[in-house]
């Protein structure tokens, strides 16, 4: 917003009031012989005019999660409704109905995807108070040394923007962002140690002919493809110029060899959601499969045991599949509703959220504010793979882990610099697609 | 000037017009429309006229594959539904004396559906499963010693779980149809020295042909259309026309999407034309 929106709608008449205008007429009655700049921000006069507001944020349960929602209603005294879909309705509806979301939780590739389209509106840069402290794994691409892979579409790819309405993604630092990542991890493979036998630390383990009918993978094509990649390269099977981007030769190699396996009897099923690879798990249908680092504690509390593969990198192979979300602002956000989703997004990344989703795995982008609110238990715990100096609780409170236990793939920097490629949506996704239903149906 | 009796007419089918132009009609348009476009690959769609969308879906071996998957569960899914609806249906009406004692079982027959489509979909996971009742059943009665894997995540779980979901479509048109028949006809071929299997087959399912039709068309028409239960009860297994299709939306490849979809409208179209050519109902209903 330029100052001269703000002059031209403090003329317009009572009810379409600036939030600037608002203030001046609040601070007069008040007596309060203030500058308008100063007054901005002051909590109680504020509350007075954004206790209306309602923020919807949009995007998959694992990223936007009810109870992060009513902690931010709580303190910014107004109200952010969460909205959970499934990753292909979610990019959709950013699509098709941009005007129904405010906030749109998105991965890297649709913000990539959504920019294009036009639906968002950049994020200015200046305006989020912890920027400095982002790490640069978002930021430049990096960290301590190590560059983030770019295999598939790296946060940092699809985060910059020259001008606030722009289409197209800039490399390098701007003024305007596309997204601000808020929650990421690093996906592996999930497995059962007492009915495997042995440790786990090469992708190639979830196509072994020994675990036939005993496996499972995940389902949805994007994102599969990329585990199943990881395996056959991981056995030596097939080499990818990019997994991320896989050329028609390389999808055609990767969904034969699945078909191979199907047919062999080698999944028991696939999955799609959280909680059916939770289920598959803790039920013995599967021990080993691809999986995410909650889930895998999802079983553990039902008292089954279960073990995040750390597939760290060796010879040129594994590693985790990283994936990010962040939030973007709608295109049609503007004036006050504009303001409390600002508002909004650096209270994200202020802390209470950073240390709820550390609860369940999940990594924080800001983790110097997230740590102020864990434990120095909780964070020796989560954050610097250390064992636990006392019992583990999740974000409800729930036990989880014993004292001395130790996180599965080490410290936060031993996962992330670790991961080797990114979710993303390749350019022959279509025709991947095609290629992965005839899996389905084979 | 308009007629009395055609004004009368327009006003009877109103109701139902109001409902199938905006809800069907337009929508099928839209994407009928959408099919002849192209995809720029970002969710975009570029306003030509092409028939790529249509000659993709005809030439691709995946699109006789799915067709030939959902079909299958159809046809296996129609015919338990019909041979038990059917029997349940005559069961109810003829040998159930107490008519009130009829409509109660009858009622009973609906209870599944207190609940949702979903639930009573998922409620077979914990029976069928590896470790579920029915097998830790069957091995604790040492019948076998190793868990019976093709209960669940195989077709097998799909048509269970679309059985017992639409077995209900088939029973109420079959009881409805079946409850029409004079009794004393039975009655007068019993006493012309016509045998139980003869009435049945000259005169119970004859008259029964309108509840077996309308049943069919419930029952085709929903597996057609449908892709949750056999991604979830295949363990994503198996694939379905739908779950293909909406494969397609997830990564935003609307037209061919939408030809997919014109596709099957039109095939679910003619498979409903041809029940209708075999019996006609209207006829049958208005007996």
């Amino acid at each position: 917003m330029t100052k001269n929106d703000d002059q031209s709608r403090g003329s317009k008449p009572a009810g379409a009031l600036s939030r600037r205008t608002v203030l001046k007429g609040a601070a007069a009655a008040a007596g309060a012989a203030a500058g308008s700049g100063a007054i901005t921000g002051f909590p109680t006069i504020w509350a007075q005019e954004i206790k209306d507001i309602e923020l919807t944020h949009v995007g998959v349960s694992y990223s936007v999660v009810k109870a992060i929602g009513d902690q931010a209603s709580k303190d910014l005294g107004f109200k952010v409704t969460m909205q959970n879909l499934d990753t292909s309705a979610a990019i959709n509806r950013f699509i098709t109905q941009p005007n129904s979301v405010d906030i749109a939780d998105v991965e890297g590739w649709q913000a990539k995807l959504a920019t294009r389209r036009g639906v968002l509106q950049g994020i200015e840069r200046a305006r989020i108070k912890q920027f400095d402290n982002i790490l640069p794994i978002f930021t430049r691409g990096e960290i301590e040394g190590h560059e983030i892979p770019r295999e598939g579409i790296s946060p940092y790819e699809a985060m910059y923007i020259e001008e606030k309405d722009a289409t197209e993604l800039h490399e390098g630092v701007t003024d305007w962002m596309t997204f601000l990542p808020q929650v990421y991890n690093a996906d592996s493979i999930g497995y059962r140690p007492d009915l495997v036998g042995h440790e786990v630390t090469e992708w190639k383990e979830l196509i072994d002919p020994k675990f036939a009918g005993k496996a499972a993978i995940l389902d949805v094509p994007a994102i599969g493809i990329m585990d199943a990649a990881l395996c056959f390269e991981s056995a030596g099977l097939i080499s990818y110029g990019n997994k991320g981007n896989m050329t028609r030769e390389e999808i055609d190699q990767t969904i034969d060899k699945l078909i191979e396996l199907k047919r062999a009897g080698h999944f028991r099923a696939t999955w799609t959601t959280f909680d059916q690879s939770v289920n598959l798990m803790a039920a013995g249908e599967v021990i080993i499969q691809s999986m995410w680092s909650p889930a895998v504690a999802a079983v553990r509390v039902k008292e089954v045991p279960c073990v995040y593969a750390p597939v760290n990198k060796k010879n040129g192979k594994e590693g985790y599949r990283g994936w990010c979300n962040g939030m973007a602002l709608m295109g049609h956000l503007e004036g006050k509703k504009l303001d409390a989703a600002y508002e909004y997004l650096n209270w994200y990344l202020s802390g209470w959220q950073g240390a709820f989703v550390a609860r369940y795995g999940y990594y924080s982008p800001v983790p110097s504010t997230a740590k102020e609110q864990l434990s120095p238990a909780e964070w020796a715990y989560w954050y610097e793979g250390k064992p636990a100096p006392e019992p583990i609780m999740d974000p409800y409170g729930v036990p989880m882990e014993p004292e001395g236990a130790k996180r599965d793939g080490g410290s936060f920097i031993e996962r992330v610099t670790n991961i080797s490629c990114w979710n993303t949506l390749m350019d022959e996704a279509a025709y991947m697609n095609k290629r992965w239903n005839e899996f389905k149906v084979a | 000037m308009v007629k009395r009796s055609d004004l009368f007419g327009w006003l009877a089918v109103s109701p139902l017009l109001l409902v199938l132009i905006p809800f069907f009609v337009v929508p099928f348009l839209v994407i009928l429309a959408a099919s002849f476009m192209e995809s720029d690959g970002f969710g975009g769609m570029i306003q030509t006229f092409t028939l790529d969308n249509y000659i993709g879906v005809f030439r691709s071996r995946l699109t006789f594959d799915l067709y030939y998957e959902t079909a299958k569960f159809a046809v296996i899914t129609w015919a338990f539904a019909t041979v038990i609806g059917f029997w349940v249906s005559y069961f109810l009406v003829f040998h159930v004396k107490n008519q009130l004692l009829a409509i109660g079982l009858f009622l009973l027959c609906t209870v599944p559906f207190w609940t949702s489509n979903i639930i009573r979909m998922i409620s077979w996971i914990p029976l069928l499963g590896k470790e579920g009742l029915i097998n830790q059943g069957l091995m604790g009665a040492g019948i076998i010693d190793q868990p019976l894997a093709f209960l669940l995540f195989s077709n097998f779980a799909v048509i269970v779980a679309y059985v017992h979901q639409l077995t209900i479509f088939m029973i109420v048109p079959i009881f409805n149809s079946l409850s029409k028949i004079d009794k004393s006809l039975i009655e007068a071929a019993l006493d012309a020295g016509s045998s139980r299997f003869d009435i049945l087959r000259y005169i119970v399912l004859p008259m029964a042909k309108s509840g077996i039709a309308l049943g069919s068309i419930f029952v085709l028409s929903i597996v057609m259309g449908d892709f949750f239960v056999v991604k979830v009860m295949s363990g994503g297994g198996s694939a379905s026309v739908v779950g293909a299709l909406y494969e397609d939306v997830g990564v935003l490849q609307y037209p061919s999407a939408a030809a997919s979809a014109v596709i099957l409208t039109l095939i679910v179209v003619a498979v409903v034309f041809s029940i209708l050519r075999v019996v006609d109902i209207r006829r049958e209903i208005a007996r």
